[in-house]
């Protein structure tokens, strides 16, 4: 029970950064840590105790095995992280470029 | 198997990686190439729209078959329900992007934003064509990340302003979403939907899914802008460059926020009552507010949007109390009467709301302003946008004979019948005050005398007015589906599959 009880907290730390933050690479730290926790929930789900690399054992064919499907989709879910990392860095940095902060409270133009 | 499925996300796919390459040798070769691709996938939508009816094809991606009818593989479904959506996103966007050869002409680097025009339809048409918990996440990032770099197109000021407030409040909800999807595969052990509800048949812990399902609600509710999570909205559909956000308001919110919801909440999730209250309460907030932020805006754009959310509002309302009388298990006829004018009025709104967009699209074209108070008296020099706007302000208001009256009276007919009476008197409120809105909008805009010059303004160039001209003929067309025999072939198929979940499983299952 500890790891999903530490993933929770890792979540939730990087929802306080989200929240409280004013920098806007802090937030965009903040968004990666949540993703991170998110994964690692997925990693575990799929985790079982003593199981081992699932490649059949013809010599031993009633192994546990962890599920490998949770594992797959987390590949996936990485890369399409690391493209919203990327678009909002690049966001970031052409919002630096107009306004010359990157404090959140004098980018605020859009009211309403 | 049926073979044509999987060209939906493949045809733009491919257009989008054509573009990027060809694109750099051969000039106007992008814009050309979009609307062909679109027109020929708007042309495959409705060919499924036809032959679809009641059946269900199913494409199994790399041929895998299900074992012990367990399927293993990735399925993309097409029945009733998918096809109309699917017949939204092709037709609007060969609108819009035959729309933006004339008007994309402001804008650098025209084949980025055909490229990401082609990824954003790919990833929509993956979402509604998806049988596949997880590729619906997939597909659903795919078309997400090409909307966020197309809201910044202008990189302006207020364009990245709004686009970072999208992508957060977007990988916030990518999250939740995600989370939802490992709690479900957690204990259902499968991701295919048909079998989720197979599993869920065996062992349903209602205190663990009501978890999960208000996880999914807040996650597809903040892409669909659903009320307390509609922040976004007004800013990213008002700064995107206007074909954008007709698509945006348009489709996007319809195929990735309201499509994923009751396609999950009716055929995947057991319905519960407390979870259709909550939905009903939330679509009818959506509906008021959204109305009121609106009633204030002078930016064409920004009233636009928060319109949206309202109009929204009435489809989320309309599947609520239709989801309410399912759980109670009572007078099933009217639960499939709300659900009808749900889905009519999601049709409806994507024609009138990416009619209007493209309108105001095109008076920013022409006079270079989005504030109703320096405009006026153009009537008399843009009578095509002019007349084009007038349609779609009547349909979104619900002036008979436009198609917007009769799905609102379909709605507030189910409201009355299903004994929902104060439901059915807010969605009379908040009509009028829409008309009332969309009144200052036409005087502003077309018939109010000014000062300024108004003999230089022309109309906008054909490509833009063929777009405007064929979408209000939809909107006046829309109307038709109202007559039984035509409702039955188009709406019907879809209302019973929502209806009956355990058709949509073991026809699955089955193939």
């Amino acid at each position: 029970m500890m790891p999903y009880i530490m993933c929770f907290i890792l979540f939730l730390v990087g929802l306080y950064g989200v929240i409280t933050r004013r920098n806007l690479v802090k937030i965009a730290v903040s968004l990666s840590i949540m993703e991170i926790s998110t994964f690692l929930f997925f990693a575990l789900i799929g985790y079982i105790d003593g199981g081992v690399a699932p490649i059949v054992d013809p010599a031993d064919p009633v192994k546990t095995y962890v599920d490998p499907l949770p594992q797959a989709l987390v590949l996936t879910a990485i890369v399409i992280g690391l493209a919203t990392t990327s678009m909002l860095m690049a966001i970031i940095i052409r919002l630096y470029r107009k306004y010359g902060t990157f404090d959140i409270r004098e980018i605020k133009n859009l009211r309403g | 198997m049926n073979p044509l499925l999987p060209l939906f996300v493949i045809a733009p796919l491919a257009a989008a990686f054509l573009i990027m390459i060809i694109g750099r040798f051969v000039s106007e070769f992008n814009k050309y190439f979009t609307s062909l691709v679109l027109l020929f996938l708007a042309c495959l939508s409705f060919y499924f729209l036809f032959t679809t009816g009641e059946n269900q094809f199913v494409y199994k991606v790399g041929g895998w078959e299900p074992v012990n009818k367990i399927p293993i593989g990735i399925y993309m479904v097409m029945d009733g329900f998918t096809a109309i959506i699917v017949c939204i996103i092709n037709l609007i966007g060969f609108l819009a992007a035959f729309y933006s050869i004339s008007y994309i002409k402001r804008y650098t680097a025209e084949n980025y934003f055909y490229a990401l025009f082609c990824l954003m339809i790919a990833g929509m048409n993956g979402v509604v064509i998806s049988g596949d918990f997880f590729n619906i996440f997939v597909f659903l990032e795919i078309s997400v990340i090409s909307s966020y770099a197309l809201v910044a197109f202008g990189v302006e000021k207020e364009e990245l302003e709004a686009s970072f407030k999208y992508q957060v409040l977007g990988a916030l909800a990518s999250f939740l979403i995600l989370i939802g999807i490992g709690l479900i595969y957690w204990k259902a052990k499968t991701l295919n939907i048909a079998d989720i509800k197979t599993a869920f048949a065996n062992d349903y812990d209602k205190t663990y899914y009501t978890f999960v399902q208000i996880l999914i609600l807040s996650g597809f509710g903040l892409k669909a802008a659903i009320i307390p999570f509609h922040a976004w909205l007004p800013d990213a559909h008002s700064s995107a460059p206007s074909p954008i956000s007709a698509m945006l308001s348009g489709v996007l919110i319809k195929a990735v926020g309201i499509y994923v919801i009751i396609r999950l909440f009716f055929n995947m999730f057991v319905i519960s009552e407390s979870m259709s209250v909550l939905i009903t309460v939330l679509g009818t907030l959506s509906m008021v507010i959204g109305v009121f932020l609106a009633i204030g805006q002078w930016d064409i754009k920004r009233l636009l949007a928060y319109h949206s959310i309202s109009q929204m509002g009435y489809v989320v309302l309309a599947v609520g109390m239709g989801m309410v009388l399912i759980s109670r298990g009572e007078r099933p006829e009217v639960a499939a009467l709300a659900i009808t004018g749900g889905i009519f009025h999601l049709i409806n709104h994507a024609a009138f709301k990416g009619l209007l967009f493209l309108n105001a699209g095109a008076i920013e074209y022409t006079i270079g302003t989005r504030n109703l108070k320096e405009m006026g008296g153009l009537a008399r020099s843009m009578p095509a946008t002019s007349a084009t706007s007038f349609v779609a302000s009547m349909s979104i208001s619900g002036i008979p004979p436009f198609n917007g009256f009769f799905s609102k009276l379909i709605i507030i007919v189910a409201a009355v019948m299903g004994r929902f009476y104060l439901l059915a008197a807010l969605a009379v409120i908040v009509s009028v005050i829409t008309l009332a809105s969309f009144l200052k909008f036409q005087r502003y805009a077309f018939y109010n005398e000014t000062d300024a010059k108004r003999d230089k303004v022309k109309e906008v160039p054909f490509p833009m007015i063929f777009s405007m001209v064929v979408l209000s003929v939809i909107c006046l067309a829309l109307s038709l589906l109202v007559i039984p025999e035509i409702r039955e072939a188009v709406l019907t198929p879809a209302i019973n599959i929502l209806t009956d979940p355990a058709k949509y499983t073991s026809t699955i299952i089955g193939q």
